[in-house]
């Protein structure tokens, strides 16, 4: 009798939980939904680009109407694989290079995948950034200013402590001072908003031109600047201190930094969804007036999370010069923290949703140049295809436009 | 003109928000339209103003069948609108906001006839007793007044026809008066007017005919002659309802609330609160009345600690309330229900349990130094949604979703979720349907018997005189006088509210 009620009462929590599973799994579907077709919609339009702009097979289409076809798809199949292979790797190749066992083989057939991974990097820990600072309202366009004084605080440290330290202090040394300039970057803006109500999106823009002035003064310092150079760089960081690689493999950049990164994202969404000060970031988000009814300091959430919002920036601007990339130059960013607000809006903002759209940003990036060595096709497409996915990201009727999907039904009210 | 509604249905998904509704109005007849929110009147209204087109039935007009494609048609034939929120342009005076879109043009270039437009709103004006001046600027008139422009701009478009959607909403109880007035002058001369409200003394005041909505449906015809408040409300609910709210005496023991000469300046930096004495004791409610603007709101802010007091001295349980910040009033026990809920209350975007715990996050057992209990937060959410029969498909539902009385529950339910000694509410029943306003008021006393003190501020006077143990009224930052509950009048109050001083005031 007990038993069977057990049983039963197990049943019930088993189906319950099943339920409960269904509903998140198409939660899920509902959320990547969108964000997938705009990709896929904006892949279509760069194939259309691709075909106007093969001049040399467009002047056989009244020649040879079919041929011109044929030539067209295949230069987006060429171009498109390219990409493909460039981003991840080609599997064919991979798998013999396993097989023989020669290290140099395994290192030239993965290179593309890892390569995506180190690209991805610094784009996760800048997505992060954006993602926390826009669930708190800040529209933080800075990441490139914030990222660049990362690096420039993590080079002076590494610069400084070297031969002073251990290797692993000054690694850990340097990450932090990284972090944390980047962090006070992005904790001006939040601080002349809270006190004075500047707004963020001016003076973010703004610290983004002295940033680039600070790092092009810091490097024209001996103390910094690789001897001998006349460009703005500063000494190889990577001789004395550098991030540990995960694969013991040659030529092969990706480092744990990445999993830094993919530690951050768990990180920031328990922060976000789990803390009470992740809550407090919401609300001053959605309502800066019901939060200070609440009891909430919104001046605070917003200091706060431009504070954190510069530090994941910084954080992965410090992994690019102490392991990728391995030094500091005046170009180091080259757009990364304006690519981080696209990837963020295109991730909805949730930290998962950012990983997998840095993935995207990165593959495209890595795959992007393969395509112009392989196929002809100028890397520029990839700007305008990324800028394409942001558009639809940011126009979900477009998109619904164009694949002729009804619009989700409003919730109908509860009847009171 | 007469208006005819013949078996009219409108269904949206999951919902059959017009369900064969058949209503009919003579020329020169005022109809009022009674119905809870969500009872398919907005529905109605939008078929009526060509904003939707309904699945099945007909509109007719005189006789004629109507398809209305766009608003643009419904004028045509006759039907002018005033919505609830105004659609009128700030920096236009009244003559252009009332002539754009009809401006009386001259000459080839189509030159606006400002003239013309003028003399006919004047005209217009004077006829219907609706005193708005031609040429003051929109955004320099009072609530009321652009309602009158409003009005002003249907009759401008030959409308014979006039719909108004919850026209009361904004208005003081003076304003409101007018508009009775402006109502049965526009039925003197002929216009049929359709008066759509959820409140029951406006459509014995004003209606010649009265249909009740519920739920998509007629519920019920009546004539305010032979009808009651009581038998309106029982149709618009669908069940009995009291409509007095059951009180016992009040039981008054210890000072809560003390304020000795409190002054307080609005974001203007104007003096709102100006030298206002007030206390308010465990065990009673005391109201406060008055016209909106009158410094009640700073005056509520100022309690709570969201505005800063000026001079003056206010006591909390005996606490001395300096510079202090929202939470710290609120760890004294002070629940606040904010006046204007979606905006300061809740947040939309957020679930009914985040909301439920928008004030208390930092508390136990929700939280343990800084991180969530998130099994916690659902039980005791799950739980307050039952205690307050918060009508929503689950506490993950986002509290945009929920309608306006199912709203203000959450905000009432999060607010007694704590110890509560000192009630501070603010408008709490305002836009609310009665089965609504029915609950929170009952939830009130429950809290007063319970022994909270409970302030309560309210513009209108019949809630005043139901709920008030005492009521206090409130004009131009000062409070004018206090009167017991039990002796108070409509007249006494509706005085006072005007400015009129009274003998032996403040108590």
């Amino acid at each position: 009798m007990t038993r069977l009620s057990m049983l039963a009462r197990r049943g019930a929590t088993l189906a319950r939980r099943g339920a409960t599973l269904a509903r998140r799994g198409a939660t899920l579907a509902r959320r990547g939904a969108m964000p997938a077709l705009a990709v896929v919609t904006a892949l279509m339009f760069g194939a259309i680009v691709i075909v106007i702009t093969d001049f040399e097979n467009l002047s056989k289409l009244g020649s040879d109407p079919l041929g011109a076809l044929g030539g067209a798809l295949g230069g987006v199949g060429k171009g498109y694989g390219a990409m493909l292979s460039g981003a991840f790797g080609d599997p064919g190749r991979i798998l013999t290079a396993l097989q023989s066992g020669s290290q140099k083989d395994i290192a030239t057939a993965i290179r593309p995948l890892t390569e995506t991974l180190v690209a991805s990097s610094p784009l996760i820990f800048a997505g992060l950034g954006v993602a926390i600072s826009f669930r708190a309202g800040m529209f933080n366009i800075g990441g490139d200013g914030q990222l660049i004084i990362g690096a420039l605080g993590a080079t002076t440290t590494a610069i400084a402590l070297a031969g002073n330290a251990p290797a692993a202090v000054i690694l850990v040394a340097a990450i932090v001072a990284g972090t944390v300039s980047g962090g006070l970057w992005g904790f001006v803006p939040g601080f002349l908003k809270a006190r004075t109500g500047a707004h963020e999106v001016i003076t973010t823009i703004m610290l983004n031109y002295v940033a680039a002035q600070v790092v092009l003064f810091g490097l024209r310092s001996d103390f910094l600047r690789a001897p001998g150079s006349g460009q703005p760089i500063s000494k190889v960081l990577t001789t004395f201190v550098d991030v540990p690689s995960i694969l013991d493999l040659p030529a092969i950049r990706l480092d744990y930094g990445f999993v830094v990164a993919l530690i951050m994202a768990v990180i920031v969404s328990w922060l976000l969804f789990r803390t009470t000060k992740g809550f407090e970031l919401r609300a001053a988000g959605f309502s800066l007036t019901a939060a200070r009814y609440a009891g909430m300091s919104a001046g605070g959430s917003m200091m706060l999370a431009m504070f954190l919002s510069g530090s994941l920036a910084g954080m992965g601007g410090s992994f690019m010069v102490i392991g990728t990339v391995g030094q500091l130059s005046n170009d180091l960013s080259g757009g990364i923290g304006f690519n981080a607000i696209a990837l963020a809006l295109l991730a909805g903002l949730r930290p998962s949703g950012v990983v997998l759209a840095a993935l995207l940003f990165g593959a495209l990036t890595t795959g992007g140049k393969l395509m112009g060595i392989q196929s002809g096709i100028p890397f520029d497409l990839l700007f305008f295809v990324q800028a394409l996915v942001i558009m639809f990201v940011a126009a979900p009727g477009l998109v619904r436009m164009i694949w002729r999907i009804k619009a989700p039904s409003v919730e109908p009210e509860v009847v009171a | 003109m007469r208006l005819e509604l013949r078996d009219i249905s409108k269904r949206f998904p999951g919902v059959l928000a017009n369900d064969r509704i058949s209503i009919s109005v003579d020329r020169g007849e005022v109809l009022g339209m009674l119905g809870e929110n969500g009872a398919g009147k907005t529905t109605l209204v939008n078929i009526l103003s060509g904003l939707y087109r309904p699945d099945a039935g007909e509109v007719l007009i005189d006789g004629k069948a109507h398809v209305f494609h766009d608003p643009a048609e419904a004028i045509k034939a006759g039907v002018g609108m005033v919505h609830q929120h105004f659609m009128l342009v700030p920096v236009f005076d009244v003559v252009e906001a009332v002539a754009l879109g009809a401006e009386t043009v001259s000459g080839i270039l189509g030159r606006f006839d400002r003239a013309a437009a003028r003399a006919r709103i004047v005209e217009l004006s004077e006829r219907y007793g609706l005193n708005v001046d031609p040429d003051a600027k929109i955004e320099s008139l009072p609530v009321g007044v652009r309602q009158r422009v409003e009005i002003l701009k249907a009759l401008y478009r030959h409308s014979d026809i006039l719909v108004l959607d919850e026209p009361s909403a904004v208005l003081t109880p003076l304003e409101t008066d007018e508009l009775y007035g402006i109502i049965r002058s526009l039925k003197e001369t002929g216009t049929t007017v359709i008066f759509i409200t959820h409140k029951l003394n406006e459509v014995l005041e004003v209606a010649d005919k009265i249909v009740v909505l519920r739920r998509g449906r007629v519920a019920g015809t009546a004539i305010p002659a032979e009808t009651s408040r009581q038998e309106l409300a029982n149709m618009m609910v669908g069940r009995d309802v009291e409509l007095v709210v059951p009180k016992g005496p009040a039981n008054p023991g210890d000072v809560v609330l003390s304020i000795r000469g409190l002054q307080v300046r609005d974001d203007r930096l104007e003096m709102a609160v100006d030298g206002v004495d007030l206390e308010v004791r465990a065990g009673e409610i005391v109201a406060i009345a008055g016209v909106q603007g009158n410094g009640q709101t700073e005056l509520v802010e100022a309690i709570v600690g969201l505005r800063a007091i000026d001079a003056g001295e206010m006591l909390i349980g005996g606490e001395r309330i300096g510079h202090v910040s929202p939470r710290h009033i609120a760890d004294l026990g002070v629940a606040h229900i904010p006046e204007d809920r979606g905006r300061d209350g809740l947040i939309n975007q957020m679930t009914v349990a985040d909301n439920y715990i928008l004030d208390t996050y930092h508390r136990e057992p929700y939280s343990r130094r800084g991180v969530f209990d998130l099994q916690a937060v659902a039980a005791r959410a799950n739980q307050g949604v039952l205690d307050f029969d918060i009508r929503t498909p689950s506490i993950e539902t986002t509290a945009a979703s929920l309608s306006g009385g199912n709203q203000q529950k959450v905000v009432v339910a999060r607010e007694f979720s704590r110890p509560v000694r000192l009630v501070v509410a603010a408008q709490p029943t305002r836009g609310l349907d009665v089965g609504s306003i029915e609950y929170i008021h009952r939830r009130l006393v429950e809290q007063r018997d319970a022994g909270a003190a409970i302030l309560i501020v309210c513009t209108e006077l019949d809630e005043v005189l139901a709920v008030g143990d005492r009521i206090a009224v409130m004009y131009e930052g000062r409070i004018v006088g206090v009167l017991a509950g039990a002796e108070a009048t409509h007249e006494a109050i509706g005085l006072l509210m005007g400015g009129a001083t009274f003998g032996g005031a403040a108590a």
